[in-house]
């Protein structure tokens, strides 16, 4: 096995070496360039000689597995990868920039700031755990951002994919990762479950906003074990001014046991993209941490904190989707309107986890001026809230689980469709529009969101029954409109 | 080159059927046939000539612990394997216990291997039920891919170059590149008598280019195959544990 050598200007499987850019301890990236690759490009090649620590190796052989199966815009592309019989690595698609690593001189940031970093990360997330990939080394240094702004996840070696050996799972008696970011759960040897992503987005939120580190610094294992009985200090106890609603977001995405925290990345990034529908519960008023009873109820009951089989993670993705209704207030009828309520109900009742969107789109004209008060003088915008809310009330849901929207837009078909797109709803629930003679007119807002939308789409139609009733009320009105 | 793997057919025609359609149809070509022709299942004739034919055009064949059973009693095996086995033999030409005793315990490849049980003793039938049954096997050959079945459920082990083991429960359909810094273990599902709890026959493409490989799934008829089971008046249970894949 003869190896090339790596130098500038050697070629390896037609890329050309350039300069090295960066020297680090696992790995060495040089900048490379190919013929047919217009992009610009890394190669990364693990450190395998005498002495090096063998986790090098096992974690370049997961980037090799790992990295050409992504895609996406919160990943660098990946270009080919060289196996250990002749020379080993990677091309990545180069990501200008620096990683968030480069801020940390910043801290504490400004929690708008941190909150639209976290959300983007939050967003990069929910799209890696969607392709199967847990990161489990979600830290500043992992995390980079395009000129275009979205997040860029970086460095895979520590990565777990649903569907491919986990060559990590046994190699290393002892977790590898980052100690200050990493979830309580992989110090028991868990690999699987996309939550610690959250945890450590959850670190990273905290130490960004407060400057801080919630768990510190410590790097043996006896330190790092703390964290699975001993909570942080509420960031309200370091910052007066700490906004309840951050404080809610933040301590939900460290809570030690997985279940307690959001249940997917979606769900988390929802909840940034919306700060003033955050539910606060009492985590969002807390000033100190937990009594002593408590933490030594949770470090003698290790019941709670046992590792669990393996985990599917599609199974646990498509158990707590982002579920939205569309509800026309204004002209839907009652029993659409209970139609709609019953298919909700029908799905929220499957999947525990699911939260609902509850949309009305408040139409403006195209040239009228619009007044944000109606004949009686009450706010528009705020009545359609309350009936939502009302609308919803039967549905009995935990209010973390619900939220209402009112959107204002010339084409309710656009408004929803770009709601949905924005916060990753997975599944849209729509009313048939029942009045043939505007449908006519205007076109139907729930066969333009059943054809454009990039989820699942269901279209709901009131029983027969009392369809069939009004109908026969629209043709009284209009006699000379065809029956659709 | 795309190879498809078949382990464990147990003379189940509308399984293996099924397999090879499914193979054919996605650019298997050359069949590797890991043994266990026979016993369990009502079609043990067919199995057979069908493999001898794909032997003649190129396939390889080892011998699995059922077909060295229709040739030697001394096999040991539970009361109803023991049943269809002497059912077997009665139905069986001389040409096709004689193919079946001349097939080798062990056959290599390239860079792999092929064995019905694993690889340190074939001869013993061990079976392979953990990472230290599968370091055993894989430390016993040079192979870069050592392929067996006899468990009857899929499995993907791994050794890297410190001798450091991995498991895995392979997701059908979805191909896994086998690294060449480490060696593998790839221990095949059954085609004709799936044991991991879902009843569609499987079996294994290996791309030798690519070096990836894809564990498949392919629904049959499997009503028809229990109802022969029944008809032949095999034990009962070997029809109904096709239905449940257990």
């Amino acid at each position: 096995m003869v190896k090339p050598s790596i130098e500038a200007g050697a070629e390896i499987d037609r890329f050309t070496i350039g300069e090295c850019v960066h020297r680090g301890g696992m790995a060495t990236l040089w900048s490379v360039t190919h013929p047919d690759i217009a992009v610009p490009l890394l190669m990364k090649i693990p450190r395998v000689s005498e002495g090096e620590d063998p986790a090098a190796i096992v974690s370049f052989e997961m980037e090799q597995m790992i990295m050409p199966r992504l895609s996406g815009p919160h990943v660098p592309a990946c270009y080919g990868t060289g196996d250990f019989a002749r020379q080993p690595y990677v091309v990545l698609e180069r990501i200008p920039g620096k990683t968030l690593y480069g801020r940390l001189g910043d801290l504490p940031l400004s929690f708008e700031e941190t909150r639209t970093i976290a959300g983007k990360i939050a967003v990069a997330l929910a799209d890696l755990h969607r392709q199967n990939v847990i990161h489990q080394d979600i830290k500043p240094s992992s995390v980079m951002f395009r000129p275009s702004g979205e997040a860029v996840l970086i460095d895979f070696g520590l990565s777990h994919h649903n569907q491919l050996p986990d060559l990590l799972q046994e190699e290393f008696r002892l977790p590898y990762g980052t100690a200050p970011y990493m979830a309580p759960e992989r110090l028991l040897g868990v690999r699987d479950d996309p939550r610690s992503d959250l945890f450590s987005l959850g670190v990273l939120l905290y130490f960004f906003t407060t400057g801080v580190r919630p768990f510190g610094e410590a790097e043996t294992m006896r330190g790092m074990r703390r964290r699975l009985w001993r909570d942080p200090h509420p960031p309200r106890e370091l910052r007066a001014d700490y906004p309840p609603w951050l404080q809610e977001i933040v301590l939900r995405c460290l809570e030690i046991e997985p279940v307690w925290r959001y249940p997917s990345a979606s769900q988390l990034a929802f909840d940034l993209g919306h700060p003033d529908q955050v539910k606060l519960t009492a985590r969002s008023e807390r000033l100190a941490r937990d009594p002593i009873s408590t933490v030594w109820r949770r470090r003698f009951n290790r019941g709670l904190t046992q590792p669990k089989p393996k985990a599917d993670l599609a199974a646990q993705l498509a158990s707590c989707p982002i579920l939205a209704v569309a509800l026309d207030t204004a002209e839907g009828s009652e029993a659409l309107n209970e139609a709609l309520r019953v298919t909700a109900q029908r799905i929220l009742a499957t999947l525990p986890s699911a939260r609902l969107a509850c949309l009305n789109v408040l139409k403006l004209g195209r040239v009228t001026i619009d007044r944000t008060l109606d004949e009686q003088g009450n706010n528009k915008h705020i009545d359609r809230m309350v009936t939502l809310k009302h609308w919803a009330s039967p549905l009995k849901l935990d209010e973390s689980r619900l939220t209402v929207h009112v959107l204002e837009a010339i084409d309710p078909a656009a408004a929803i469709l770009e709601f949905a797109d924005v916060n990753h709803v997975d599944h849209i629930v729509i009313g048939a529009r029942q009045n043939s003679f505007v449908r006519s007119l205007l076109g139907s807002v729930s066969s333009k969101v059943a054809a454009e939308a990039a989820c699942t789409v269901t279209v709901v139609r009131p029983p027969r029954r009392a369809a069939l009733r009004e109908q026969e009320i629209a043709s009284s009105k209009n006699p000379d409109q065809v029956k659709v | 080159m795309l190879l498809a793997v078949f382990a464990d057919i147990h003379a189940n025609r509308q399984a293996f059927s099924a397999c090879l359609d499914f193979a054919r149809a996605h650019g298997a070509e050359r069949m590797i046939c890991l043994g266990d022709y026979v016993g369990y299942g009502a079609d043990p004739e067919w199995t057979i000539e069908t493999v001898m034919g794909l032997v003649d055009s190129g396939a390889m064949a080892v011998r699995g612990n059922h077909d060295n059973a229709v040739g030697s009693a001394a096999e040991s095996m539970n009361a109803q394997a023991q049943a269809a086995i002497e059912w077997t033999r009665g139905r069986l030409s001389a040409p096709q216990r004689g193919f079946l005793a001349e097939l080798p315990l062990i056959l290599h490849e390239e860079d792999r291997l092929y064995v019905h049980s694993e690889a340190s003793h074939p001869a013993k039938w061990r079976y392979v039920q953990d990472s230290s049954d599968a370091a055993r096997s894989i430390a016993a050959t040079p192979a870069h891919v050592t392929f067996c079945g006899h468990i009857h459920q899929p499995a993907l082990y791994s050794m890297s170059s410190a001798a450091k083991m991995t498991s895995f429960v392979p997701t059908s359909g979805v191909p896994v590149q086998l690294l060449g810094g480490r060696r593998w273990l790839a221990v095949l599902g059954s085609v004709g008598q799936p044991r991991d709890g879902n009843p569609a026959a499987s079996f294994a493409m290996y791309d030798t280019g690519s070096r990836e490989i894809t564990y498949c799934r392919v629904p049959y008829d499997v009503e028809t195959a229990a109802t022969r089971i029944r008809e032949n008046g095999l034990p009962r249970w070997l029809a109904d544990r096709l239905l449940i894949g257990r």
